[in-house]
């Protein structure tokens, strides 16, 4: 079981990482959600897996560590914000920049751009 | 008595004085300026006395004690003489400087900074700690900075400024390196038990280290040789300036430390070879270079090095007599230098000129001022009845009485000698070639005395002079004695000092310097003409080149890193996270560890495999934005899935609320923005990205499996202990959240509430684009709120708030809570805006989110404050039980109130975003521009 959720956060960061690193706002925000949620079960499985455990204290069955869950708990509702505050921001960004590229600007060839070309669109 | 802090204090209170009299008449502001420092100055002299007879005072106030910081003061002889130093020549100064600057030049910010420098000057020389004296030192260098570039309008003076507040601010840094070794080599930062542990630091091995440190500090300050160049350009600086800075006091701090660490760090081979010979280099250099400056205060500059150096080399001789004559030759050379440098601003500004080329015969004009200007160059030069022949005198005594140089040593004594008769060049020259030397030469003005009182502090310098040269044991040996034995920090060598020793070597030496001088200026014009073979190097044109060419490497470096691609800047956080984190990683020997391992079951592998299709399908399809969506809500609803698995209800019901309102948002967010991504990357950068993104996640699965398979050390075990008792609740999630950790969460949901209305500024005047139809052209359906989705959702809304009345009800002791049930009461809420549109709720929910955010955490925080009037800290619970008729037992803690809190900041923030994103496209929008 150990290796099965170990396998899934791998899956889920790489996944993540990989869209993350996509030009466009859309993929960015759907790798923070996945990355996210690759974090929380980290974060989550950091108190080890607990099977049929308690949810609440004044019962026979073992007590799984409660501090990660609660970690988790604000961090899926804070993630929430931030995914949140993240589309709306590419929104703003599509509306007044006229595209929805990460840099503000569609570059003119789509691999690695020089630096001074930037900096003199910038100017 | 009065306590020791007050002198600087006083004198820090007074860089105030001018800045509130600065409209005031120039004459009242000077003397409302010199109110302050002159009580200092009465102040120590109540203590002077006692100083004198062998007492030290110091004071000890705490300030950071955890890194060795105090707040301490120390009063002993060898920093009576410093503040004697600073507070007398600063007063002349002020004086001086009222006559001096301008109608345009503002007084009073003049004299600010001028006070500042004092106030640092004073800390320097009464710092008993050593982290205070750092301190000072560099408020020296800022002080200095300011002053220098008084004329700020003026390019040499911003250039000077810059130059040396560089130099010596570096300085400044390795002298803070060398004081925290001395502190780790004494275990004290304190100067009294550093003076008493010099053997421990000079066999410590750090000590060549703290040494070099320690000197770099030292000589950058005093502008020895190599870092020498800084004084000269300092000289764009006002003339007062340079009187009270680069005579008496600023680049005397250099000298203040060598002698303070005398006792400490001298008497090795080291300390003579890197002191004593940078002495004797600056020495020779300053003196040299001092005969061929055109400039009046570049003559002076040159000559102030040169005299640094010989303070410098004496103290490196490792003699305590040497000691005592440094300590002779510091009071003599900052009475007629200061003097000196003020005679040269009186020529200055009664002439308008300061090049010796056009200055001539002036003795005409101005005879008084000329002989002023002549006896105190006469003290330079070493003239006997003159103080400066007296410590010269000294001076030459012991470079004949080492022997450091074996068979070599009568090479000191020779260049010494040479030095002098510089020395004795350079300042004839100043007397000639100012004062007579034929007529004036295209003067700007025509020369004459003077105002009375600008002379006032030149006649007083002099006449100290004339008084220490005539007569020195009644005028200075007192305080020469003082000084000596507390800088020595031991017995006082015999020494007496007298105008007359007899026919000696000594004596034989300034004779030829006297000649040899009188004989170099007399053949000056063909020096010139040698001088004037070698190219004129001008450090400011190479220190700028210096500069310039730092700033170029790292713009480069800056141009590198910083590209304004996001992509790129992601790209390298995430390769360094990669490097940083393979290093423990391979230090780990075992991945799996000892810890039982779960086996799996069929659900959860059939979850698994899910998961790991939805997920692969985002990856795949990622361009087509609604399928990537789609596969990505696969994925959260297993991961909530995964959280019920393992015994975690409530982070299942949140993960699922949260996910419901995620992909709700998402889709509305979509409507404006592209259906589909273009193909940008290029292969090769697929397979980098792809290669970096699947590095990561096998580390993060190493790291979770190598973290799962080892026993669990928590420090939960108190919140399950304490979670009934302490907290009233048998939900530990809750509790902690309401309760143990209750800070955080109050910081989270505020956190929460200003991303709702960031993003609520974000919508408002959002100019859109809105599509017409989807990527394929086909139009939105006509029939926005259909009526089955539209009834079916009016009968559900009842239940569901009161399910989450009832989830929220239940959260302290069964799962659920605030934000859970604040999270289902907003998708309640959403769900009528999708099924009945923006027009049908607005009649019927007259709810303002922004107010609902702001409730929430005023009810939160007031819950927290409402401990306070129990005398308890912030957020302190309170729980009881309560029996009620009909309803039964029943139980009442502040958490619920506070977790109310979190519910209403939850449900605000969720249905701003979503409410005022979803009505954008209706006319309900608030104030959204169309589009040009």
């Amino acid at each position: 079981m150990e290796m099965l959720i170990s396998f899934t956060i791998g899956l889920l960061t790489t996944s993540g990482v990989f869209l993350i690193l996509r030009g466009r706002t859309f993929p960015v925000v759907l790798g923070l959600t996945l990355l996210s949620y690759a974090v929380n079960l980290f974060i989550f499985a950091s108190g080890r897996l607990v099977i049929d455990g308690a949810a609440v204290l004044e019962t026979d069955l073992a007590v799984p560590d409660p501090l990660p869950q609660a970690l988790v708990l604000t961090a899926i509702v804070i993630g929430f914000a931030m995914t949140a505050f993240a589309v709306i921001l590419s929104m703003r960004a599509r509306a007044d920049l006229g595209n929805d590229h990460v840099d503000g600007q569609i570059p003119d060839t789509p691999e690695e751009i020089s630096h001074e070309m930037i900096r003199e669109k910038r100017k | 008595m009065f306590a020791l802090f007050w002198i600087p204090l006083l004198t820090l209170l007074g860089t105030l004085v001018p800045l509130l009299a600065r409209n005031l008449p120039r004459t009242l502001c000077a003397l409302a300026a010199s109110i302050l420092p002159a009580t200092a100055l009465l102040l120590i002299l109540t203590k002077a006395g006692a100083v004198l007879d062998g007492a030290s005072f110091t004071e000890h106030y705490t300030w950071a004690p955890l890194i060795g910081l105090e707040l301490a003061f120390r009063l002993d002889g060898y920093a009576l003489l410093f503040t004697l130093l600073i507070l007398c020549i600063g007063l002349l100064v002020i004086l001086y400087a009222r006559y001096y600057l301008s109608e345009q030049d503002s007084i009073g910010r003049f004299y600010a900074f001028l006070i500042l420098f004092m106030t640092a000057m004073l800390g320097i020389v009464m710092s008993e700690n050593l982290l205070q004296l750092w301190l000072f030192w560099e408020l020296t260098s800022i002080s200095s900075f300011l002053l220098i570039s008084f004329w700020s309008h003026r390019s040499d003076a911003r250039k000077g400024a810059r130059m040396a507040l560089t130099v010596t601010g570096m300085g400044g840094l390795a002298l803070l390196a060398g004081i925290l070794l001395i502190g780790d080599t004494v275990g004290s930062l304190n100067l009294s038990d550093i003076l008493a542990s010099g053997d421990r630091i000079r066999e410590s091995d750090n000590y060549a280290l703290i040494l070099i440190l320690v000197l770099l500090g030292a000589f950058t300050k005093s502008a020895q040789f190599p870092f020498h160049f800084w004084l000269p350009h300092a000289m764009a600086a006002p003339t007062p300036v340079s009187a009270y800075l680069h005579s008496a006091t600023m680049v005397k701090a250099g000298i203040f430390l060598l002698g303070r660490f005398f006792p400490v760090l001298s008497g090795t081979e080291l300390w003579f070879i890197l002191v004593g010979f940078t002495g004797l280099t600056t020495l020779l250099i300053g003196a040299y270079i001092a005969l061929f400056k055109h400039d009046l205060k570049g003559l002076l500059a040159y000559s102030t090095i040169s005299h640094l150096g010989l303070i410098v080399l004496l103290l490196g001789l490792n003699s305590p007599l040497g000691a005592v004559a440094a300590i002779f030759h510091i009071i003599n050379h900052a009475t007629f230098k200061a003097s000196l440098f003020m005679a040269a601003g009186i020529i200055d500004h009664e002439t308008g000129s300061r090049d010796m080329r056009q200055l001539n015969g002036l003795w005409k004009y101005m005879p008084y001022t000329a002989t002023l200007a002549i006896v105190a160059a006469l003290a330079m030069a070493g003239v006997p009845l003159l103080n400066g022949f007296l410590s010269k005198e000294m001076f030459f005594a012991e470079t004949v009485s080492q022997n450091y140089l074996g068979a070599l040593s009568w090479a000191l004594p020779v260049l010494a000698t040479i030095g002098a008769t510089f020395s004795v060049a350079y300042s004839l020259r100043f007397i000639h070639d100012v004062f007579f030397n034929g007529e004036p030469i295209n003067l700007p003005k025509t020369p004459h005395e003077p105002p009375r009182y600008m002379k006032l502090p030149v006649e007083v310098l002099v006449a100290l002079c004339l008084l220490v040269g005539i007569a020195p044991s009644w005028i200075v040996a007192d305080l020469l004695m003082g000084a000596s034995s507390s800088l020595l920090n031991g017995p006082l060598p015999e020494f007496n000092i007298a105008l007359w020793h007899g026919f000696n070597m000594p004596l034989m030496m300034s004779l030829i310097a006297l000649t040899g001088g009188i004989l170099i200026y007399s053949a000056r014009e063909g020096l010139f003409a040698f001088q004037a073979q070698f190219a004129d190097r001008d450090a400011k044109i190479e220190f700028e080149r210096l500069v310039q060419q730092l700033i170029n490497v790292s713009t480069r470096f800056y141009a590198a890193l910083e590209s304004g691609s996001l992509q790129r800047y992601i790209l390298l956080t995430l390769v360094f996270t990669l490097l940083v984190s393979a290093i423990p990683l391979i230090s780990i020997t075992q991945t799996t560890g000892p810890r039982a391992t779960l086996p799996a079951d069929p659900v959860s592998l059939i979850a698994v495999i899910i998961l790991a299709l939805a997920t692969v399908a985002t990856l795949i399809w990622h361009r087509q934005r609604m399928i990537a969506l789609i596969g990505a809500s696969v994925v959260g609803l297993i991961v909530s899935l995964i959280f019920a698995r393992f015994s975690a209800p409530d982070l299942a019901l949140t993960q699922l609320a949260v996910e419901v309102v995620t992909v709700i948002l998402l889709m509305l967010a979509l409507f404006f923005l592209p259906q589909k991504t273009p193909k940008e990357s290029s292969p090769s950068r697929v397979v980098r990205d792809l290669g970096v993104a699947a590095l990561l996640g096998g580390f993060m699965a190493t790291i979770s499996y190598a973290l799962m398979t080892r026993p669990l050390e928590s420090i939960s075990d108190f919140f399950i202990t304490n979670a009934k008792t302490g907290g009233g609740g048998t939900n530990i999630v809750n509790v902690i959240l309401v309760d143990f950790r209750g800070f955080d969460t109050w910081g989270e949901i505020t956190v929460l509430g200003i991303a709702g209305l960031g993003i609520y500024k974000l919508i408002r005047r959002i100019r859109l684009f809105m599509p017409s139809g989807d990527a394929s052209g086909r139009h939105w359906s006509k029939d926005a709120h259909p009526l089955m989705l539209a009834r079916v959702s009016q009968a559900l809304l009842p239940i569901a708030l009161l399910v989450s009345a009832y989830i929220f009800l239940r959260g302290h002791n069964l799962p659920g809570g605030g934000f859970i049930a604040g999270l289902i009461t907003s998708v309640a809420i959403i769900q009528q805006y999708i099924a009945n549109g923006v027009q049908f709720m607005k009649g019927r929910l007259l709810l303002n989110y922004q107010w609902l955010i702001g409730l929430g955490l005023l009810i939160a925080t007031l819950t927290g404050m409402g401990s306070w009037l129990f005398g308890r800290p912030f957020l302190t619970s309170w729980f009881d039980h309560f029996h009620l008729p009909l309803l039964g037992d029943f139980e009442l803690a502040s958490a619920m109130l506070f977790d109310l809190g979190v519910y209403l900041t939850v449900i605000g923030a969720t249905l701003l975003i979503l409410a005022n994103l979803g009505q954008l496209t209706t006319p309900e929008r608030a104030n959204v521009e169309e589009p040009h």
